[in-house]
């Protein structure tokens, strides 16, 4: 492909956003935080981070976008979600999940 | 993290105790950042295979620094889409950045370059690593070591990925390792020790819900957004500290 200026200013785009959203984060959570509610309001930001990182492992373990990711993917993380109700060590949970995955793709399975 | 010696001084105990944890965190935050790096090779291989020059994949790693959205944005430029469309389709991807910043604000300086550092290094896992932990220290350690070593393998990965692009190593796919699995996996072992509260549950119980539910609604990316709605759950019914 020919990479041309509107691929410049896309990539740009793409890059300058970005840095943007990660900055706008902690900017919010300065201008929402402190005071006498201090602690109530550290809850609340933290329970934003508990519920897109629970948002992430569902969705990321059943779709892949708006498409079902088949059925290794899933099985995998439901073995790391026993191993973690387990208390396994970290370690022994991704590995469990990455090997569980990738041999029942080995056995045939989407 | 037990010490079994009663008669060392506190201090010692102290200091047995950080470095104890602080090996823990360095291998597990190294699984993550190897699995990352071994993603990082294989979209610096796609992306050269694909047509690009190869200097995009691994300028987009640096200055992006959000594998998803770099896959989708190559992905859609290569594909003949407009760059225009495929930077607003990545930067949707990066919405979420925005609550996870706020879960983890605490940890980023408040002026001067470091913030901005810190800012770039904002990733799921580095705000996964922070999450579970309280003491101010271990949150800076975790935030700073996860986000340095994947920004350094991350990058690492994509540039030999790039550079071997044309060649065999290029039809590795992370699927055959099931590190699509370990992702997700990652995020769940981080995410249920800072499940410290009742409230934290629901919270993160209908966060997922919720997000499920919006994967035919909304653009990907958004529906892990939409999570934080979850929040409202958790705040239902726990009036001023209690449902601890």
């Amino acid at each position: 492909m020919t990479w041309g200026p509107e691929h410049w200013v896309g990539l740009a785009l793409l890059a300058a956003a970005t840095f943007a959203l990660r900055l706008l984060g902690p900017w919010l959570a300065a201008r929402v935080g402190g005071g006498p509610r201090a602690e109530s309001t550290d809850a609340l930001l933290a329970g934003l981070a508990v519920a897109v990182l629970a948002g992430l492992v569902v969705t990321q373990a059943l779709f892949d976008g708006r498409e079902a990711a088949g059925w290794a993917r899933p099985l995998g993380v439901v073995v790391a979600g026993v191993l973690v109700w387990r208390k396994a060590p970290f370690l022994l949970v991704v590995l469990a999940a990455a090997a569980t995955t990738a041999l029942l793709r080995l056995l045939g399975l989407p | 993290m037990r010490s079994s010696h009663r008669t060392v001084g506190i201090a010692d105990r102290i200091s047995d105790r950080v470095r104890e944890v602080d090996r823990t965190l360095l291998r597990d935050v190294l699984l993550v950042c190897a699995a990352d790096g071994v993603v990082g090779l294989s979209f610096g291989a796609v992306a050269v295979a694909s047509g690009t020059p190869l200097w995009v994949p691994v300028l987009l790693s640096v200055v992006v620094f959000a594998g998803a959205s770099q896959f989708v944005f190559v992905a859609l430029v290569t594909g003949g889409s407009s760059p225009l469309v495929a930077a607003l389709t990545g930067v949707v991807l990066n919405a979420r950045m925005v609550p996870l910043g706020m879960g983890v604000a605490d940890i980023v300086p408040r002026t001067g370059w470091r913030r901005l550092v810190a800012a770039h290094l904002l990733t799921d896992e580095s705000a996964a690593f922070t999450l579970p932990r309280r003491d101010p220290a271990e949150r800076r350690a975790a935030f700073w070591l996860t986000g340095v070593l994947l920004f350094v393998l991350w990058n690492a990965g994509v540039l030999v990925g790039a550079a071997l692009g044309g060649t065999v190593l290029a039809s590795v796919d992370p699927g055959t390792l099931g590190l699509d699995a370990a992702f997700p996996a990652v995020l769940l072992a981080l995410l249920v020790p800072a499940l410290r509260t009742r409230a934290d549950r629901r919270t993160a119980l209908t966060g997922a819900v919720v997000a499920v539910a919006a994967v035919p609604l909304l653009p990907a990316g958004l529906p892990a957004v939409a999570a934080v709605l979850g929040v409202l759950a958790g705040r239902a019914r726990s009036p001023r500290g209690g449902a601890r």
